[in-house]
């Protein structure tokens, strides 16, 4: 199932925060979206996941989902969005008791994300006891058990210190190669950007438009760290943003 | 490098502002002011008509326990308190939910709460007698009145500090408008409701006393006003005694919900 979004514009009362925004996403690829913040790279992907509708244009699902299929779109959150009082497996077991999957049908499900996500030891664990690395892979593993055609992931990695966000980056580059997944990655971090994205997108300053799409040959498992194509993607990017981000940094902020 | 010895220790200025539980000082402080009040009557510097002697209400007590008063007293009472407790704080609850998550209903009845939130509900119990006879029925709907009010404006506060980030999780995988409700709102409003239950079961004490003021042969309110009006301290302090001790183990039965279900907590 691919994702098309075709022309869309969108203004918060008379406050334009996209402007004519059309883009593909593949299915079985990554797109990353960068950008300054304040951009308007949460309300795009609030856009494809369904949760607010633009102005103006559309979203559109090209295709059906595949077979099996819960919940085509699904969530990645920066702040993990675990609810505290379910231990991990209730965390899981949540988004597929309104599928009706309970008993055995769900402990398989569970079994297999857990071990996918590499927390079978923490099952019964809760959010509070539990390191911001690993919430982000319970959160992970949840979105893993509807078996979604498109992830929406917003700066899943952000609230992250950087080792933990090196290590869970290796784990999505990992699930990525042993069983490939359609994905809308926002970012503000460009080495996220080009160690995960097929394709990367750059939005200019709020009203976001589209700057330019990179597309990224190397394939996920090759990418390491100092490899010349991807230090100059990242370049390139860079240079892409930095005139961007400055100005946006600059804007007198009138909310 | 200086010589250790010399240097002075960074002044400590941390701590505090994290009050833990300290089981026994509670205690302490009760027995303390007991034995306070035993010795000042006993020396003579706090007169009978001031306060009545500890040993004597005890006695008073222990009287009312072994002819069986107790009993006749303390079951009305008890009934009363939990059936009219428990109407207010379901229909507060339910209310409070629906404040929270409906804007009309919201907007219709937040004012309507907050007016009658301040009204005396003792004030209203000639009506509630008219409404609902002399008899059990006004008593559980002056309690259930007064616990309505406290209960609704804590649900809705609860409900409105639950985290939207979770609402919107659960929406983004699909969840029925029931299970949003039931599986993310209450659990989350959950704290908020109990500390608000917290005060509702106190007034609803208070009520009680209240509420037996009219037509009640037993019930420790009826005790009270008996021995009030006969200026009988002693039966008075051991009813009063009784009402403190029904709020005491009230507020541990919370603190014991609180514990068991809240554990989630950080
Ligand atoms: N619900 C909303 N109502 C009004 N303005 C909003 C709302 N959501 C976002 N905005 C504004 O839209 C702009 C883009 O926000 P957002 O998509 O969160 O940016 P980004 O994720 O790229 O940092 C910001 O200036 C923000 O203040
Ligand atoms: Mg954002």
């Amino acid at each position: 199932m691919d994702i098309r979004l075709d022309g869309i514009t969108h203004s918060y009362d008379s406050f334009e925060v996209l402007r004519d925004i059309s883009l593909d996403i593949p299915s079985g690829q990554i797109v990353c979206i960068v950008g300054p913040s304040g951009c308007g790279k949460s309300t795009l992907l609030r856009f494809i996941g369904g949760l607010e509708r633009p102005s103006v244009g559309r979203v559109l699902q090209l295709g059906e989902p595949p077979e099996g299929c819960l919940n085509p779109l699904t969530y990645i959150f920066q702040d993990f969005a675990l609810l505290p009082w379910r231990s991990v497996e209730g965390n899981i077991s949540l988004v597929l008791e309104d599928h009706g999957i309970r008993g055995t049908g769900a402990r398989e499900i569970i079994d297999s994300v857990l071990t996918r996500t590499k927390l079978s030891d923490f099952a019964k664990a809760l959010p509070k006891q539990l390191s911001g690395g690993m919430k982000q892979r319970v959160a992970i593993a949840r979105a893993l058990a509807v078996n979604p055609a498109v992830m929406l992931m917003d700066e899943p990695l952000s609230a992250l210190d950087s080792q933990t966000r090196e290590l869970l980056m290796d784990d999505l580059v990992d699930l990525w190669t042993r069983q490939p997944f359609t994905a809308v990655y926002v970012t503000h971090n460009l080495a996220e950007a080009v160690r995960l994205g097929h394709r990367v997108v750059v939005l200019s300053r709020r009203p976001g438009q589209i700057r330019e799409v990179v597309d990224i040959e190397r394939p996920l498992a090759e990418r390491g760290f100092g490899d010349a194509d991807l230090d100059a993607a990242q370049q390139h990017l860079w240079t892409l943003m930095r005139e961007e981000a400055r100005a946006a940094d600059a804007e007198l902020i009138n909310v | 490098m200086s010589d250790p010895t010399l240097g002075k220790a960074v002044t400590f200025k941390g701590g505090g502002f994290a009050p833990r539980p300290r089981r026994w000082v509670g205690f302490v402080v009760f027995v303390s002011l007991i034995l306070i009040a035993e010795w000042g009557t006993r020396a003579g510097w706090i007169s009978a008509l001031t306060l009545p002697r500890p040993s004597d209400v005890l006695d008073t007590f222990r009287q009312l326990y072994d002819s069986g008063l107790l009993a006749k007293h303390l079951g009305p009472s008890l009934s009363r308190l939990l059936v009219g407790a428990a109407i207010g704080a379901s229909v507060g609850i339910s209310v409070g939910v629906l404040i929270g998550l409906f804007s009309y209903i919201r907007s219709g009845l937040v004012p309507l709460v907050a007016a009658i939130f301040p009204i005396p509900k003792i004030a209203l119990l000639p009506l509630f007698v008219i409404w609902f006879g002399i008899g059990e029925g006004s008593k559980y709907a002056l309690i259930a009145f007064g616990t309505f009010t406290p209960t609704v404006v804590a649900t809705y506060g609860a409900v409105d500090n639950v985290d939207r980030t979770l609402i919107r999780m659960g929406q983004s995988f699909g969840l029925s408008w029931w299970s949003i409700v039931r599986k993310i709102v209450l659990p989350g409003a959950m704290p908020g409701i109990l500390s608000g239950l917290r005060i509702s079961l106190a007034i609803a004490i208070i009520l009680l006393v209240a509420a037996e003021m009219l037509g009640a042969e037993f019930g420790i309110g009826a005790y009270i006003l008996e021995a009030g009006s006969l200026y009988d301290l002693e039966r008075l302090f051991a009813g009063v005694a009784i009402l403190s001790i029904l709020g005491v183990v009230m507020s541990a039965l919370i603190g014991l919900i609180e514990r068991r279900m809240l554990n989630w907590r950080t």
